[in-house]
């Protein structure tokens, strides 16, 4: 029961027969019999209520933690209503690729109007209009810089694992060395990167902040990179770019990163965005798609996806990337959320996030936590705690806090955005304090 | 249409969040260029976004029989139920207690989907069909690398495919061998058997194919591969012709994407996102990319390949996508996923009948769910193209076919109406058709002009490419 | 369709002129520019690659197509015509006057087409 053909059997019926068929076996007579299914193994189907009782038991089986101190790849932010609520539009979701323009303006200019303004955000020339998600962006931008004679790519450790991951996987796709610079304090190791820097050397990757927060160098790898004849890269978290020197100002010539903290919901991990930037001389190598303004034949203004023969479906196994879509709703969400939140929300969030991460900090050392690096951080740190920090997790877990991400046995990764109440950070560091109390006095 | 850059009332802001309730920290870094955000209160953003919904043609504003698209209706329980806050609030890095639904789900939805298809497992990594064919390569290459056999570096393609089948082969660091289809459209077996040896990686193949047809030598194909000491990679873009009847993993294949965005119902968003599972035979699966959940005594947990080749993209792929296709097959269960494939390859065997007398048809045999026409006639007896009748279709309310695909057939449009139209849509779209086809032959002239009454009209492509503006600048004392 | 006489082509459209000091210069025929409609980009080799008869040295971009241009002789690639870079118009407006490289090379008129033959050739392609 219960699916979504239209046309009853009898109808089913009348059209076989209008195309001079007797059945559906006649229909797809082609197949050879010895492949054919007579059966295939998954129940009935079900009812809309039986369909929504199941999904919802699922869903129920999941904890929804009302205070969450973790990052890591994966951002809670406040997300205004209007920003779910615009994308909730039918013809935003149901929508293809705006491969005809002429009925396609709405998704095409919310397209432009995104590259505009994450171009805004990383200082850059260029955007394209978005790929999978942070860690494929890098590993794309990575693809971006090589060249026959420069194939070696520089990671630096202190990116996030899973973008050094992706990175891998798409460099031993094109068998490409991976050098992976070692972090030294927290940070990129300046000295080892220079060691490791020579003329097959296509580009240097870092992230800002790293995976544990901290502020790079980013100038000062820029121009090592440069120095070198290698391109920079940056991966970036667009909440902070709204107050961080933009990636252009600190001499990277890619910019990148994942978008979800743009208006996302963590959502386990996906849907989230990809953005991709670059300056000017390097717009024509960036994958996928990308939108231009034009005018139509009675001169209007109107936009169009364009550059197009850069792309797979035209230069085929000679083009720089495979990727043939991109993640639009998504752009269209984070767009949203920067239209909403403005340039003042934007810093107000990122103001906020570092602050609170910085209370945080400074109530979890109270309560007896340590600080394992001692590098300027945004709104992430590592602290190490004294005892294994799964009792800390499940002692919070009981208040129904989410704690940091275990980095290994006694560290770790917190996080703390404008989501998190001052209440919050006290009684987080208050059950922090107790377990430890707890612990010591045995 | 404004851009949101073009308001000029850019004052004041609706503001979201509440002061601050610890003592500001501030960094020692600062940017300096001024970031240039739009500048407006909510009502403005609100009735922006509503007129660009109403430029922007979704399913359901209409019939969109866009070939190798499968444009089916999305049901919106789908949509609600991945909007459960059960789902959307989890943070993709819990513990694994907390995530015990998240798990079980992609666990019962990769079973069914590989019930389906007839393999073994699939991961959910890939977010896109290229990104399960770009992984689906990585599994073929890891597998001849682990087998020492590092002379395999070739992946045989059909003339055919679409272009993100050697593209990807590319990625995966693989030379491609074009091979030509024959004239029905189908894969030459003595091109075939001339082009595999000893350096042959794999075989990529669309079944049905690119112009809607069902490969019936499809397991003398398959076993030439094997038989050269290759494998087999399923391109999925078109199962919704096949689903419940035969299965690829039966045919002969080792790797498969599937398009969730496609088959499974799920919606486009405009360009994604989508899922692009991958799935493999179990000699495969060893070389999955990412952890794959699996169940075990104290519930369910990531089980993380022993040879995995990496992982393609953070996290788990694109879960709430999966949460739809999870819906979408209980709901269809056994007998409606069967239903769904008679009904799309009727209702495309139907159009094809009632427009073949109208429209060169490139291949006239019984098609699968979309058939391909050709234009090339009209083109050069009047200069009447297939773009011609695609924009004539924008001012009907029909979104266009695909056109100029497959690259094998000269002025194509591809036509897939989909399972979820009614009879009476499919004749409503046959006279439409029909009537452009009358009024482009009475007066050639008129049908170069279309659309007329589309928000915009047909574009300059040419000035976007030669002057290319990405991006909305802002004057420099601003 | 526009022929030039004292040009060499080949039976990809590629023309070259030979200069004077012994250098070549190759470009697009007026039939290849026309069948591949508005050009948008053309991507250039880097001066010192070298050439190999055959095979592709530059190509060019409609807005849904690319092209190969492939190399009718040896050669070492001396110039390019940066300006096609910027106006790859020029390549449809002028395709004669288009130059894509300069080169050094061994060039065998035998393997060639001359003018007239090359237009007899492009009589056949149009029947």
């Amino acid at each position: 029961m219960g699916n979504y053909v239209p046309n009853t059997a009898q109808q089913q019926k009348a059209m076989l027969e209008a195309i001079g068929m007797a059945s559906y076996d006649e229909l797809f007579s082609v197949i050879p019999d010895s492949v054919k299914l007579d059966h295939l193994d998954l129940p009935e189907g079900l009812s809309e209520l039986e369909v929504h009782r199941l999904i919802s038991a699922l869903a129920a089986k999941n904890t929804v933690y009302p205070t969450i101190f973790r990052g890591a790849g994966a951002y809670r932010h406040y997300i205004p209503a209007i920003v779910k609520n615009v994308i909730s539009k039918e013809e935003f979701i149901t929508a293809y690729t705006p491969y005809q323009a002429e009925i396609s303006q709405g998704i095409l200019q919310s397209i432009f109007e995104y590259q505009t303004m994450i171009c805004e955000l990383t200082g850059m020339d260029v955007s394209n209009a978005s790929v999978y998600d942070g860690a494929s962006a890098a590993a794309e931008a990575v693809g971006m810089c090589c060249e026959r004679k420069r194939q070696k790519v520089v990671v630096s450790a202190a990116v996030h694992p899973q973008t050094l991951a992706a990175v891998k996987t798409y460099c031993w796709g094109k068998d490409r060395e991976v050098a992976v610079i070692p972090e030294r304090d927290g940070i990129t190791d300046l000295a080892a990167l220079s060691n490791l820097l020579d003329e097959e050397c296509a580009c240097v990757l870092i992230q800002q902040p790293n995976y544990y927060g901290h502020l790079e160098p980013c100038e000062e790898i820029a121009a090592l990179a440069h120095q070198a004849g290698a391109k920079s890269i940056m991966s970036c978290n667009p909440i902070m770019l709204s107050i961080l020197p933009t990636p252009r100002e600190c001499g990277a010539d890619i910019a990148v990163g994942e978008g979800q903290p743009l208006g996302m919901s963590l959502a386990f991990g996906g849907p989230y965005l990809g953005f991709m930037s670059t300056v000017e001389a390097m717009g024509r190598r960036l994958p996928g798609r990308i939108v231009g303004e034009t005018v139509d034949v009675e001169g209007k203004r109107a936009y169009v996806l364009t550059l197009q023969a850069r792309e797979q479906h035209i230069r085929r196994e000679k083009a720089s990337s495979n990727i043939c879509s991109n993640q639009a709703y998504c752009a269209l969400n984070a767009a949203v959320y920067m239209t909403a939140m403005g340039a003042s929300g934007m810093q107000e969030a990122a103001s906020q996030c570092i602050s609170k991460a910085h209370y945080l900090m400074k109530q979890l050392v109270n309560s007896g936590l340590e600080r394992v690096y001692q590098q300027e951080f945004c709104h992430e740190f590592v602290l190490r705690s004294p005892i294994c920090c799964t009792i800390l997790l499940k002692a919070l877990k009981e208040k129904g806090i989410l704690g940091g991400l275990p980095l290994n046995e006694y560290d770790l990764l917190w996080c703390a955005t404008e989501m998190n109440t001052k209440e919050e950070m006290d009684q987080c560091a208050e059950t922090v304090k107790e377990v430890l109390n707890h612990a010591f006095t045995l | 249409m404004r851009l949101l850059f073009d308001y000029e009332n850019q004052q004041k802001q609706s503001t979201y969040l509440p002061k601050c309730d610890v003592e500001k920290t501030e960094l020692s870094l600062k940017r300096k260029q001024k970031l240039h955000l739009p500048v407006l209160c909510e009502n403005e953003i609100s009735r922006h976004y509503t007129e660009l919904a109403k430029q922007t043609h979704g399913v359901n504003d209409g019939f969109y029989p866009l070939g190798s698209c499968t444009m089916k209706y999305n049901p919106k329980i789908n949509d609600v139920l991945a909007g459960l806050g059960g789902f959307t609030e989890i943070h993709p890095l819990q513990d694994l207690e907390s995530v015990q639904g998240c798990l079980e789900l992609m666990k019962q939805t990769e079973e069914a989907l590989c019930t389906i298809t007839g393999m073994d497992a699939m991961t959910f990594q890939p977010a896109a069909g290229a990104h399960g064919e770009f992984c689906g390569l990585l599994l073929i290459k890891k597998y001849h690398e682990i087998r020492n056999d590092l002379k395999r570096n070739k992946i045989i393609i059909p003339d055919s495919a679409h272009g993100t089948n050697p593209a990807s082969a590319s990625m995966a660091g693989f030379k491609v061998v074009t091979i030509a289809s024959k004239e029905d459209g189908c894969v030459d077996l003595d091109a075939l058997r001339q082009a595999v040896g000893e350096d042959t990686a794999g075989l990529m193949l669309t079944n049905p194919n690119t112009v809607g047809l069902f490969d019936k030598h499809i397991l003398e194909i398959t076993q030439i591969i094997h038989d050269a000491g290759g494998l087999n990679y399923y391109d999925g873009a078109n199962l919704n012709a096949i689903m419940g009847i035969a299965r690829p993993g039966d045919m002969g294949f080792d790797v498969i994407h599937l398009n969730l965005h496609k088959t499974f119902s799920t919606p486009h968003g405009g360009g994604g996102p989508g899922s692009g599972p991958c799935g493999c035979k179990q000699f495969l699966a060893d070389y999955l990319p990412g952890v794959l959940p699996c169940l075990t005594e104290e519930g369910y947990a990531w089980h993380q390949p022993k040879q995995s080749v990496g992982a393609i993209k953070a996290f788990y792929g694109n879960f709430l996508v999966v949460v739809k296709t999870w819906a979408y097959l209980l709901t269809l269960g056994s007998e409606g996923i069967r239903e769904t494939a008679q009904n799309a390859v009727l209702n495309a065997n139907y159009m094809m009948h009632q427009l073949k007398d109208t429209y060169d048809l490139a291949y006239n045999q019984t098609c699968m769910h979309e058939f391909v026409i050709s234009l090339n006639k009209e083109k050069h007896d009047c200069n009447v193209s297939a773009m011609d009748i695609a924009k004539a279709l924008l001012d009907y309310g029909i979104h266009p076919p695909t056109m100029y695909f497959p690259l094998i057939v000269h002025e194509a449009l591809m036509i897939e109406p989909t399972e979820t139209e009614t009879q009476e849509t499919l004749d409503r779209a046959v006279a439409v058709f029909k009537k452009i086809m009358a009024d482009a032959m009475a007066n050639p002239e008129n049908v170069h002009q279309a659309p007329l009454l589309t928000p915009v009209r047909r574009l300059d492509e040419v000035k976007a490419a030669r002057e290319p503006h990405l991006r909305y600048v802002w004057d420099k004392d601003e | 369709m526009k022929v030039i006489e004292n040009y060499f082509y080949t039976k990809s459209h590629e023309w070259i002129q030979l200069l004077e000091d012994g250098t070549a210069l190759i470009g697009l025929s007026d039939y290849a520019q026309n069948e591949l409609g508005d050009l948008v980009f053309v991507n250039l080799p880097e001066v010192g690659d070298d050439l190999i008869v055959g095979e592709m040295f530059a190509d060019v971009e409609s807005v849904k197509a690319v092209s190969d241009v492939f190399a009718p002789i040896n050669g070492k690639v001396l110039e390019i015509n940066e300006e096609l870079l910027d106006a790859p118009q020029k390549i449809n407006e002028d395709p004669y006057g288009a130059w894509f490289v300069k080169v050094e090379g061994d060039v065998k008129p035998e393997t060639l087409l001359d003018a007239s033959a090359y237009q007899e050739y492009l009589t056949e392609l149009e029947a």
